[in-house]
């Protein structure tokens, strides 16, 4: 969940510098859409001609402060991406209010749930998406492998599917019409100094008292309070329904857990951005936390060590996704959907893959990765020499091998999905007392 | 200016005066306009608009027209209102009497130790050299400093004074309250400076005469006299405080509540009406502290 980074700075701009009548022109004279064929041998593909200098306003947490993902697009496509990165707050509140200021974005699952309602995004049409049988079933079936995927939480197959091309309720079972294309998604889990924390197998150490004064949890509550809920579960301290929808009762309890450990000390501090996580940890100020993957990756680098630990209970799971504008119309439409089918043809798999994110469609990633490559990242296997990130930084040495190990033994064990729940407003309250307290 | 320029219209012979009387108002009006319309386009306007939607009601993604106390019951019966206020209370309480202290004692040392107008100058700008890096900066670069393993733990450790590192210096209300007394000290110095500035040496050299001692005669001569500087200082240290959410979220890492942080926390949520509702209980007790701050100096009448 680098979506709070930020790291490659805010906004991608620049203009292209076609006339919209000299787009329009190109428009008419070309309307044939060049289809890339075979998918897995797919490069070099032909775009659509036609889109060459339109230019897309897409703001969101995730890949929207990837700036080199605009520049490959401006590459390959001709289309000009204005990217816009904000927390996640800020992502449901602009999208719900603003709807006229983004041609696409780039919005993680759970925000649907507040998103969708408002009418403010208009439903894929999953013909038009090339690839879309090749999507990671988790998105598509709620399924991984033959196993069904955990639906705890908002699960994003739950939101995936709506009932028709103007609805705004979610379908419980496949439709045409598509919410999000998924871009990226990971499972969470604690982060550690192992250096200053032995083994670990359950969440609920982050209360040990142990680390009393030496623990942090993300102060982001609809992300929070299911790391708080993983943390009760294993305590036995509170037996939950469905931990990605409370009821009441639920959330007191959990609530009062936490409440009672922030009053006993064991909390040196929260944190809302990726950065602050990485400098509690990097300081060792905090020496186990909630965090997400790339931030340990950004611990690492800094020369700390720092273990993303694979936990009994399973892990806390996250997924983004680009959705369409309710505005958009016309030749942007089609430039958006070329966009995204550009996304899924590999080279931004690849790319957000080496990053320890995974993508929405592997077979095409996989061909733009080496071996070694795709085997450190989606297989667990040892690395088998140097593992650079795509910036060409050395992330891990040879020999490493992945916390936690192959996307199937990871993705697999995921055990909730952040959400939005029923109770949110009384949700968010309760957090808030427990800040305050 | 409204005093002057009616003075001299009445100076006018009678039969000029009605005329010109009309003609000196239009300017006079027409001279407060830009004041007027800036102050209601930037001021008032949203000030009464944060009014309007404190009293409209809320879902998770729409916020609807209305008009319901339910915000206002909510805010005002909550346990953690109170809480909250009277954590921000405290935090200003803590602040202005540190910054006062800090504030009364370098402007006296600069406006009456300080021979030399140049340096007086010299050394006023030294004092605002911190103000020259952002306020978030200022603050982050404590963080170093005070941290488990930052400069002062490590000195005391390895010199020996402490066998832990001192936990409570980073992310506990030590750090904000020291953060404040860094970020606003500024504040009280300038306008108890300019008070101190305008008071007639002679006053002081009586007072000497008179065989006061130094601390009489700052207790009875200067304490009254700057008390308009004092008074500024303190509005600006206390309205500060009492607004700030980075701060406090910043430098007690998340554990601690303000105010203004309660609301934007329900700006996050989109909770508009909500957050509008208590935007509009905070102004009026800041108001309150204002009004009674002016009641015991009148910095109109003593400027």
């Amino acid at each position: 969940m680098a979506r709070k980074g930020n790291r490659n700075g805010d906004k991608q701009s620049g203009r292209g510098t076609l006339s919209r009548r000299r787009m329009l022109k190109g428009a008419a004279a070309l309307a044939g859409v060049a289809a890339g064929s075979g998918a897995i041998t797919g490069f070099p593909l032909i775009w659509a001609q036609n889109i060459k200098g339109v230019t897309l306003r897409q703001f969101g947490t995730g890949v929207s402060n990837i700036n080199e993902i605009a520049a490959k697009a401006k590459e390959d496509l001709g289309i000009t991406l204005e990217m816009a990165a904000l927390d996640s707050d800020a992502v449901v509140q602009r999208a719900v209010t603003q709807p006229r200021s983004f041609d696409i974005i780039d919005s993680e699952y759970w925000m649907l749930a507040k998103i969708v309602p408002s009418g403010n995004l208009q439903p894929m049409d999953t013909e038009k998406i090339k690839l879309f049988d090749k999507i990671v079933p988790i998105f598509t079936k709620g399924e991984l492998g033959d196993k069904k995927i955990a639906s705890q939480g908002t699960a994003p197959f739950k939101v995936s599917y709506l009932t028709g091309p103007d609805s705004t309720q979610f379908s419980a079972t496949p439709t045409k019409w598509f919410t999000l294309v998924p871009t990226i998604y990971n499972a969470d889990t604690l982060g550690i100094r192992p250096d200053q924390v032995g083994k670990i197998d359950s969440w609920k150490e982050l209360l040990n008292p142990k680390y009393k004064g030496k623990a942090s949890i993300l102060n982001i509550s609809s992300i929070g309070i299911m790391d708080a809920a993983m943390v009760c579960e294993s305590m036995g301290e509170v037996k939950y329904g469905d931990k990605g929808n409370m009821t009441k009762e639920e959330i007191d309890k959990t609530m009062k857990v936490l409440t009672e450990a922030k009053k006993a000390g064991q909390f040196r501090a929260f944190w809302k951005t990726f950065d602050e996580s990485v400098n509690l940890m990097t300081s060792g100020e905090v020496v186990i936390q909630s965090m997400w993957s790339p931030a340990v990756t950004a611990v690492r680098s800094k020369g700390v060590a720092c273990e993303y630990v694979p936990l009994k209970e399973g892990y806390r799971a996250w997924a983004g996704g680009l959705g369409l504008s309710k505005a958009l119309t016309g030749l942007q439409r089609d430039a958006a959907y070329e966009y995204i089918n550009w996304y899924l043809s590999g080279w931004v798999g690849a790319f957000l893959n080496r990053q320890g994110y995974y993508s929405a469609v592997l077979d095409t990633a996989k061909a733009n990765m080496t071996p070694d490559e795709w085997g450190f990242w989606m297989e667990g296997k040892p690395a088998q020499s140097d593992i650079k990130d795509p910036f060409g930084k050395v992330m891990e040495k040879a020999s490493a091998v992945r916390d936690g190990g192959a996307f199937e033994t990871r993705m697999g064990a995921v055990a909730c999905w952040n959400a939005v729940m029923d109770e949110n407003r009384y949700m968010v309250q309760k957090w808030n007392e427990f800040i305050a307290a | 200016m409204w005093a002057g320029v009616i003075d001299r219209a009445a100076a006018r012979p009678v039969a000029l005066k009605a005329r010109r009387g009309r003609w000196w108002a239009a300017v006079t009006w027409l001279q407060v306009a830009p004041l007027v319309g800036v102050f209601s386009a930037f001021l008032v306007f949203p000030i009464v608009l944060i009014a309007v939607v404190s009293f409209w009601d809320y879902t998770e993604y729409t916020i609807v027209p209305d008009f319901i106390w339910r915000n206002y019951a909510e805010v005002l019966g909550s346990a953690v209102t109170y809480r909250t206020y009277l954590s921000t209370l405290k935090f200003a309480v803590l602040t202005w009497a540190i910054t006062l202290v800090l504030g009364f004692t370098v402007a006296y040392f600069l406006a009456f130790h300080v021979r030399t107008l140049k340096w007086q100058m010299t050394l006023f700008l030294i004092c605002t050299i911190p103000f020259w890096t952002s306020n978030i900066i200022r603050m982050i670069s404590w963080i170093p400093f005070l941290g488990r393993n930052g400069i002062i733990n490590t000195a005391l450790i390895s010199t020996g004074v402490v066998r832990q590192p001192l936990e409570f210096l980073l992310f506990s209300e030590f750090s904000t309250v020291l953060a404040y007394v860094h970020l606003y000290t500024l504040f009280m110095v300038v306008p108890i400076f300019n008070s101190m500035m305008r008071i007639d040496r002679s006053l002081v050299e009586a007072a000497a005469d008179c065989g006061a001692t130094g601390w009489k005669t700052i207790r009875n001569v200067v304490m009254p006299l700057s008390k308009p500087g004092i008074a500024i200082g303190s509005i600006f240290v206390v309205t500060l405080v009492m607004g700030d959410f980075i701060t406090v979220r910043l430098m007690s890492g998340g554990q601690s509540a303000s105010v203004a942080l309660m609301i934007s926390n329900q700006l996050a949520y989109l909770q508009y009406p909500a957050a509008a509702a208590n935007a509009v209980v905070l102004l009026a007790v800041v108001l309150l502290i204002i009004a009674a701050m002016m009641k015991i100096v009148d910095v109109r009448k003593e400027l």
